[in-house]
C-alpha cells in the first residue's frame, strides 16, 4: 500500500505543475513578446539566491523522479493487480465508469506524450521549427502540422481522463475522502480535469483557427 | 418461470471447467436464487448427474456463506446476497449466467464453491481485540459517543462474503479489511491496538494475493450489507496514520 | 420389542452442583474444582467441535489458559456459525434502566419462563455471569446500540417486564459471534488453536468409558480423520432443522450429539421444541427454509387478526372495531409480549378459528401503524430498518404502510444432551454447550437468552469446570491403532459407503421434507397421543424406505453436498423417533411441549408436576430399539411452581 500513497502523492505534485503550466500556456493569447517573456523569466526565478535556470532544473528533477516514481509504481502495482485476477468472467459486465477503466492505457499514452512533447518543445529535437528562446514561434509552428495537433489533442483527452479519476483517487488513497466530502471531491474531480483538458486543448485549437498566429 | 441456465461447472481445483446450459421450468418468482438452484439439483440428481454445488448455510442474507456471480455482477442483479436474491428479479425466459468468484485469493473448490479462507487470516493477523476472558472492565466504564458506535455497527455489518474481491477488477480486498479495521479502530476499545492492527492486517492482506486497490469503487457497488467506498479511504488515513507514528 | 416400549432406568442425578443457598452455589462450586497448573496446560489437548457463540467463545478462552484447542466447524469459516443469524438481542441483568432487574430477577424469570422444568442452580448461575458477559463483549468492540450519552441501550423482550435485552440493530448474534471469532482468530494466529474448517464430525470416540476424540470427514477431499484429546466439548448447535422448515441455517444438524448419544450420552427432553411465532409465513411448496422476524418486534407491533372469520378484505380497509388485538385482549398484563409458545399458540388458534390471513390463511397481521404515527418513521426505522427490508424483499410487500404478515415456525431446541452443573455429559469428558445441551430454559426459552446460554457457557462455565476433570487425570495417550479408535472409522466409513451404495430414485431432501412434516403435524405446536403413535409408525418405516431408495450421486472421495446431507438426514430419522416417543411419555402440556389432553379450560397449558416435574434424560440401546428413560427430579427452593399467568 505504501506504493499506492506514492503514486498518489507523485501524481499530485504532477497535477500541480499542470496547472501552473495550463496558466503559463495561457499567455499565448497576449502575443509572442508576453509569452516568451514569461518562458525566459522562467529561468530566472529564484536569483539571485540560485543561479540562472537552476530553479528549472530543480523543477525537472522533480518532475523526472515524480515521472519515473508514478510509472514504475504503476506497473509493479499493475502487475500484481493483474495475477489477483487470473480468470475473467465469461459474462462481463463493468459498472465502473470509462475514466477508471482506462487508467493504465492512459497513463502510457500520457508517459508517452511527454517524451515526446520534451523532444518537441523542450529539447526542441522534432519541433518544425526549433528555435531555441523563442517558444512561441515554437508552439505555433508546430501546431500548424496537423498530426502533431492530433497527437496533442489525443494526448490531452487522455490526460483529462486520467486526471478526472486520478484527482478523487489521490484523495482517497491518501485517506482524505469520507462520506460528507466525497460528493465535493468528486466534483472537484470533474471540473478539475474539465478545466485542465480545455486549457490545454484551446491552444492548438487557436493556432488551428489561425486565433493565435 | 422458465429459465435457461449457464453455469459454471468445475469438478475440482485442477480442472479446467466450463459453462454448462441447463433448463429449469416453472420457477416461482417468490423462489429465492439458491432454492432455484436447489430445483435444478434436485432433477440433476434424479437424472443420475452430480448436483451443482454452492455454498450456503443461513439462507438469510447474514452468514456469508453463499455468493455467486450472477451475470456477471456478484451476487447479482440487486443489492443484497445470493440467498435473498428472488426470482421476481428476472424474466420469463431469461438465460442466467452463474459463476464462481473470480479472484487469484479464492481458489475455486468445485463448481461454485470457492476457498475464501484468505479472509480468515486477514482478520488473525490483527482483527479484533487483544481481551481474555474475564479480564474485561465494566461495560459502563468507558462511554462510547453513539456516532462512533454506529460508525462501528455500520462497518461492523460485514457478513465476509467476498463480494468485494469478486467484483474488484484487482481481485483486491480493501473493503473487507477495510470494514473490520473501521469498526474496531474508531471505538475507544480498540484504541491500544490501533496502529499495530491497520498494518499487520494489510500486511496479511497483501500477503494473501489480493490485488491493491485502484479505487475503481465495484466493490461497493457489488457488496450487499453497503459498506461504503470512503472506507477504504478511512483505512488509508489510518495506515498513513500508523506509517507516521510508527 | 416397539421403540415406545421404553423402559425406565435409574434416576439420573446432578452430583456436581453445590448444595447451599443458590447465590452461593457457582462461586462454591469454582473454588472446589480442582485446577490444572497453567505450565501444565498445554500438554492437554482439548477438542471443540463447533465455533458457534458457545464454541468459539469455549475455543477462544480455553486456549488462552494455555490448553491446546482442536476445533472444527464443517462452514468455511468458523465466523459462518449458525449463530450469526440471532437478531434480537442478549439478556443480562446488568440493571442499567433501574427498572427493578436484578440477577434474581432474570432468575426467576427464566425458570418461571421454563415453565419450571429447568434446574434452579444452573438458571441462577446463568443469571449471575450475564453480567460479566456483556463486560467482556463491549470490551471486545461489540458495537452494542448506544443512547447518545454512549450508554448502552436495551429493550424488552417477550416474557418479562424489565428492559434488560442489549442489541446490536436487528444484528446481535452477529455481533457477538464475530466478537467470540475475533478472539478466536487471534488464538488461531498465536498458534494455540488448530482449527478444522469444513470438516465435519462423524462420530465420537470412547476410550475405556472416556470421550477421547472423534472421527471427522474433511468436507473438501473426502477424506476420514481421527482427532484424539484429553476432552471432547460439542458445541453444535440445535436440532431444529428435523423440522425440514425452520429458521435454523440449512446445514444445523444433529449428527454430533446424535452420534454422542449413540455412543452413551443421554439425550434430555428431546421433544421440547420451541414455535418462534414471529416468522414470515411460508410462500410456497418450493421453500427450505422460514425466516424469523425478530421478536424485539413485539416490541412496538401489534398484533391482530379480523374478528370475523374469513374475512378477505385488505387490512388498511378493517376498520378498528373490526379487529381482534388478541394478545392484549386474553393477556392484558404483557400482552404482545407474553412468552413466545403463548404467543404462537394463540396465533395457531385464531388461524384455526378461520380467521388467519394471508394466503392458505397461515397468518396473523403484525402492524406498526400505532408505532409509526406514535414515533415516526424515522424512529422505527432506525430501530428495525433491516428487519423491515428483509421482510419487504422476501414479501415483496412494503411493511411500513401495510402490517406484516407473520406465523410461528420452529425455532429454537431446548432438549439437548444430559449434563450436570458441570456441563459433562453421562459420558466422562464429553461436555455439551450452548444449545447443544438440554440447556437452562427448561421447557420454553426466553427470548435474548439463547445467546446469554451459549456465552456464558462457553466464555465463562466450561472453562472453569472442564479444569476438575482434565486435572484428575491421567489422561494416556491414546494410540491411533486402538480398536476403539479403529472401530469409530470403519463404522463411520461403512457408513459412507452404504448411503452411497444405495442408488435408488429418491433425493435426500425428499425424505427430509415427508419427515419434516411429519414432525410439523404430529409433533409441532400442539401434540396428541393418537398422533404421536401415528408418528412413531411411520418413521421408522420412512428410515427403511431412506436406507433403500435414497439417491446420493458422486463419491466419498471428494467434495459431496449430497453425501453430507443424505448422512445428516439419517441422523434425523433417528432423533425424531426418540422426540416423538419423549412427547408421547410426557403426559402434560409444559412450555413448548402441549399436549391437547392437558390444557386448562381456556386452552392454556396444563403442567402436571405430581408426575412430570422431571427432566427426561434417555439412554440409546440399539437403533430403532426402545430406549430407556432416566429421570432427573427437580427441586424447586425458590422459585414455586405456579401455573404459569401471563393474563
Ligand atoms: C433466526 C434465529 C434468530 C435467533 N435470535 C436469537 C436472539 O435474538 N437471541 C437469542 O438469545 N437467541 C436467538 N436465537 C437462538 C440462538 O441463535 C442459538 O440458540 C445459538 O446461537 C446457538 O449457538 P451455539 O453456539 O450453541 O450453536 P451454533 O451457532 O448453531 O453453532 C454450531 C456450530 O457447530 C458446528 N457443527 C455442527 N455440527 C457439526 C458437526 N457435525 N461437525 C462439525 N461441526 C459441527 C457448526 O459448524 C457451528 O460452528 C436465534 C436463532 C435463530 C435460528
Ligand atoms: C502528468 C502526468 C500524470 C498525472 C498528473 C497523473 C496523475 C495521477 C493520479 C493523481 C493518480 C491517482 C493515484 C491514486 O490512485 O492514488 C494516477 C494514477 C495512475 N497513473 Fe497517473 N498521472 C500521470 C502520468 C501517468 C503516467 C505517465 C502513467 C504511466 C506510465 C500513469 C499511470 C497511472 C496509473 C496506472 C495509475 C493508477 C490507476 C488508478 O489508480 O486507477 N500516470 N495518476
Ligand atoms: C497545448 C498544450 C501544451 C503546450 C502549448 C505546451 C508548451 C510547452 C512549452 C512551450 C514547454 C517548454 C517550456 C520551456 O522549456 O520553457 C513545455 C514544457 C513541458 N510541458 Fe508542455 N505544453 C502543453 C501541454 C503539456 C501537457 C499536456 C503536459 C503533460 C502531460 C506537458 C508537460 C510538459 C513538461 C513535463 C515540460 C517540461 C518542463 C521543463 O522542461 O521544465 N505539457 N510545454
Ligand atoms: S465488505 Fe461487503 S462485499 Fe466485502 S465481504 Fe464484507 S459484506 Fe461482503
Ligand atoms: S473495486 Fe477494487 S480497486 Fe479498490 S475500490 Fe474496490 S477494491
Ligand atoms: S446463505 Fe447466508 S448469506 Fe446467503
Amino acid at each position: 500500500m505504501g506504493k499506492k500513497a506514492v503514486m498518489a502523492g507523485t501524481g499530485v505534485v504532477m497535477l500541480l505543475f499542470l496547472v501552473v503550466h495550463m496558466l503559463g500556456n495561457l499567455k499565448i493569447f497576449f502575443g509572442p513578446e508576453n509569452f516568451n517573456a514569461y518562458a525566459a523569466w522562467l529561468r530566472t526565478i529564484g536569483e539571485p539566491v540560485l543561479h540562472e535556470s537552476w530553479y528549472l532544473w530543480i523543477q525537472r528533477t522533480g518532475l523526472l523522479a515524480c515521472v519515473v516514481l508514478h510509472g514504475v509504481a504503476a506497473y509493479q502495482l499493475s502487475r500484481r493487480d493483474l495475477a489477483a485476477r487470473p480468470a475473467k468472467y465469461v459474462h462481463k459486465q463493468s459498472r465502473a465508469s470509462y475514466a477508471t477503466r482506462t487508467m493504465r492505457w492512459g497513463g502510457v499514452i500520457v508517459g508517452l506524450f511527454i517524451v515526446w512533447h520534451i523532444l518537441d518543445l523542450t529539447t526542441l529535437t522534432v519541433n518544425p521549427r526549433g528555435q531555441a528562446g523563442h517558444p512561441y514561434e515554437n508552439v505555433v509552428a508546430d501546431f500548424r502540422v496537423w498530426w502533431v495537433d492530433v497527437v496533442y489533442i489525443v494526448a490531452i483527452l487522455a490526460l483529462g481522463l486520467h486526471i478526472r479519476h486520478g484527482f478523487w483517487s489521490a484523495a482517497q488513497t491518501l485517506g482524505a475522502v469520507n462520506k460528507r466530502r466525497d460528493r465535493a471531491l468528486k466534483t472537484t474531480a470533474t471540473v478539475l480535469a474539465a478545466v485542465l483538458t480545455a486549457g490545454f486543448l484551446v491552444v492548438p485549437v487557436a493556432v488551428m483557427s489561425g486565433l493565435v498566429d | 418461470m422458465n429459465l435457461t441456465l449457464r453455469i459454471w461447472r468445475q469438478h475440482s481445483p485442477e480442472d479446467k471447467g466450463a459453462m454448462v446450459t441447463y433448463r429449469v421450468e416453472d420457477i416461482s418468482p417468490d423462489m429465492s436464487f439458491l432454492e432455484m438452484l436447489d430445483v435444478l439439483n434436485e432433477e440433476l440428481i434424479l437424472s443420475g448427474e452430480e448436483p451443482v454445488a454452492f455454498d450456503h448455510d443461513c439462507r438469510e442474507g447474514i452468514c456469508g456463506a453463499c455468493g455467486v456471480v450472477i451475470n456477471g455482477q456478484a451476487h447479482g442483479p440487486e443489492r443484497t446476497t445470493a440467498c435473498q436474491l428472488h426470482m421476481r428479479s428476472f424474466k420469463d425466459g431469461d438465460t442466467i449466467d452463474v459463476e464462481p468468484w473470480r479472484a487469484a485469493a479464492f481458489p475455486v473448490v468445485r463448481d461454485l464453491v470457492v476457498d475464501r479462507s484468505a479472509f480468515d487470516r486477514v482478520i488473525q493477523a490483527g482483527g479484533y481485540v487483544s481481551v481474555p476472558t474475564g479480564s474485561a472492565p465494566e461495560a459502563h466504564a468507558t462511554a462510547v459517543p453513539k456516532e462512533s458506535a454506529d460508525y462501528a455497527f455500520e462497518h461492523a455489518e460485514c457478513i465476509g462474503c467476498g463480494a468485494c474481491v469478486a467484483a474488484c477488477p484487482n481481485g483486491s480486498a480493501m473493503l473487507f479489511t477495510s470494514a473490520k479495521i473501521n469498526h474496531l479502530n474508531v471505538l475507544p476499545q480498540g484504541a491500544p491496538e490501533r496502529e499495530t492492527r491497520v498494518l499487520n492486517m494489510v500486511a496479511a492482506m497483501d500477503g494473501q494475493g489480493f490485488g491493491g486497490c485502484t479505487n475503481t469503487g465495484e466493490c461497493a457497488t457489488a457488496c450487499p450489507k453497503g459498506i461504503p467506498l470512503p472506507s477504504i479511504a478511512a483505512m488509508n488515513r489510518e495506515y498513513l496514520r500508523a506509517l507516521r507514528k510508527r | 420389542m416397539d421403540f415406545s416400549d421404553y423402559r425406565v432406568g435409574e434416576p439420573v442425578a446432578d452430583t456436581k452442583a453445590p448444595d447451599g443457598p443458590v447465590a452461593d452455589r457457582w462461586d462454591r462450586r469454582r473454588f472446589e474444582a480442582k485446577l490444572v497448573n497453567p505450565a501444565n496446560r498445554r500438554k492437554h489437548t482439548v477438542i471443540v467441535v463447533g465455533t458457534g457463540l458457545a464454541g468459539g467463545s469455549a475455543g477462544a478462552t480455553l486456549a488462552e489458559q494455555g490448553y491446546h484447542v482442536v476445533q472444527f466447524c464443517f462452514q468455511d469459516s468458523p465466523r459462518r456459525a449458525h449463530s450469526i443469524a440471532a437478531q434480537g438481542g442478549i439478556n443480562a441483568a446488568k440493571n442499567y434502566r433501574n427498572d427493578g432487574d436484578s440477577v434474581h430477577r432474570l432468575f426467576y424469570d427464566t425458570v418461571k419462563g421454563g415453565d419450571f422444568r429447568a434446574r434452579e442452580s444452573n438458571v441462577h448461575r446463568l443469571a449471575e455471569v450475564s453480567v460479566q458477559i456483556i463486560d467482556q463483549c463491549v470490551a471486545q468492540g461489540v458495537p452494542f446500540a448506544r443512547e447518545y450519552g454512549g450508554l448502552l441501550d436495551t429493550r424488552s423482550f417477550g416474557g418479562v417486564q424489565v428492559s434488560r435485552t442489549f442489541y446490536a440493530r436487528g444484528q446481535t448474534g452477529q455481533q457477538l459471534l464475530l466478537g467470540a471469532y475475533q478472539a478466536l482468530s487471534r488464538q488461531i494466529d498465536a498458534g494455540n488453536v488448530e482449527l478444522h474448517a469444513r470438516t465435519e464430525m462423524l462420530d465420537l470416540i470412547v476410550v475405556d468409558g472416556r470421550a477421547r476424540g472423534i472421527v471427522a470427514r474433511d468436507l473438501v477431499s473426502g477424506e476420514i480423520s481421527v482427532h484424539l484429546g484429553d476432552a471432547v466439548v460439542l458445541a453444535t448447535g440445535g436440532y431444529g432443522n428435523v423440522f425440514y422448515l425452520s429458521t435454523n441455517a440449512k446445514g444445523s444438524n444433529a449428527t454430533a450429539i446424535w452420534r454422542a448419544h449413540r455412543k452413551g450420552a443421554y439425550f434430555a427432553n428431546p421433544c421440547f421444541t420451541q414455535i418462534h411465532p414471529t416468522c414470515i409465513p411460508r410462500s410456497g411448496e418450493h421453500q427450505s427454509k422460514l425466516t424469523l422476524m425478530s421478536e424485539s418486534l413485539r416490541n412496538d407491533g401489534r398484533i391482530w387478526v379480523p374478528k370475523a372469520a374469513g374475512d378477505t378484505r385488505a387490512p388498511a380497509d378493517i376498520p378498528e372495531d373490526e379487529r381482534d388485538y388478541y394478545l392484549e385482549r386474553i393477556y392484558p398484563a404483557f400482552g404482545n409480549l407474553v412468552p413466545r409458545d403463548i404467543a404462537s399458540r394463540a396465533a395457531k388458534n385464531v388461524c384455526d378459528e378461520g380467521r388467519g390471513v394471508g394466503p392458505g390463511g397461515q397468518g396473523v397481521y403484525l402492524d406498526f401503524a400505532d408505532a409509526i404515527a406514535r414515533m415516526g418513521r424515522a424512529a422505527v426505522e432506525e430501530k428495525y430498518g433491516n428487519l423491515f427490508e428483509m421482510y419487504e424483499r422476501i414479501t415483496a410487500e412494503d411493511p411500513y404502510s401495510r402490517p406484516m404478515r407473520i406465523y410461528p415456525a420452529v425455532h429454537y431446541t431446548m432438549g439437548g444432551l444430559w449434563v450436570d452443573y458441570d456441563l459433562q455429559t453421562t459420558v466422562p469428558g464429553l461436555f455439551a454447550i450452548g444449545e447443544a445441551n438440554f440447556s437452562d430454559h427448561g421447557a420454553n426459552r426466553l427470548g435474548a437468552s439463547a445467546l446469554m446460554q451459549g456465552l456464558a457457557d462457553g466464555y465463562f462455565v466450561l472453562p472453569a469446570t472442564i479444569n476438575d476433570y482434565l486435572a484428575r487425570g491421567p489422561h494416556d495417550p491414546v494410540p491411533a491403532a486402538h480398536p476403539a479408535v479403529q472401530d469409530a472409522v470403519s463404522g463411520v466409513e461403512e457408513r459412507l459407503g452404504r448411503l452411497l451404495a444405495v442408488g435408488g430414485d429418491r433425493t435426500p431432501d425428499s425424505f427430509h421434507r415427508e419427515l419434516g412434516e411429519l414432525m410439523w403435524d404430529e409433533c409441532g405446536m400442539a401434540r396428541t397421543e393418537s398422533g404421536l403413535r401415528k408418528a412413531l409408525e411411520r418413521i421408522p418405516a420412512l428410515r427403511d424406505e431412506f436406507w433403500r431408495r435414497v439417491k446420493v450421486p458422486g463419491t466419498g472421495e471428494e467434495f459431496n453436498q449430497s453425501l453430507e446431507k443424505a448422512n445428516r438426514v439419517a441422523d434425523f430419522l433417528e432423533l425424531a423417533e426418540l422426540m416423538c416417543l419423549d412427547a408421547l411419555h410426557r403426559a402434560e402440556s409444559c412450555g413448548g411441549h402441549f399436549r391437547e389432553e392437558s390444557q386448562t379450560p381456556d386452552g392454556e397449558a396444563l403442567r402436571d408436576d405430581e408426575r412430570f416435574s422431571y427432566a427426561a434424560a434417555w439412554e440409546f440401546t440399539a437403533a430403532g430399539a426402545a430406549p430407556v428413560l432416566h429421570k432427573e427430579e427437580l427441586v424447586f427452593e425458590y422459585v414455586h411452581p405456579t401455573q404459569r399467568s401471563y393474563a
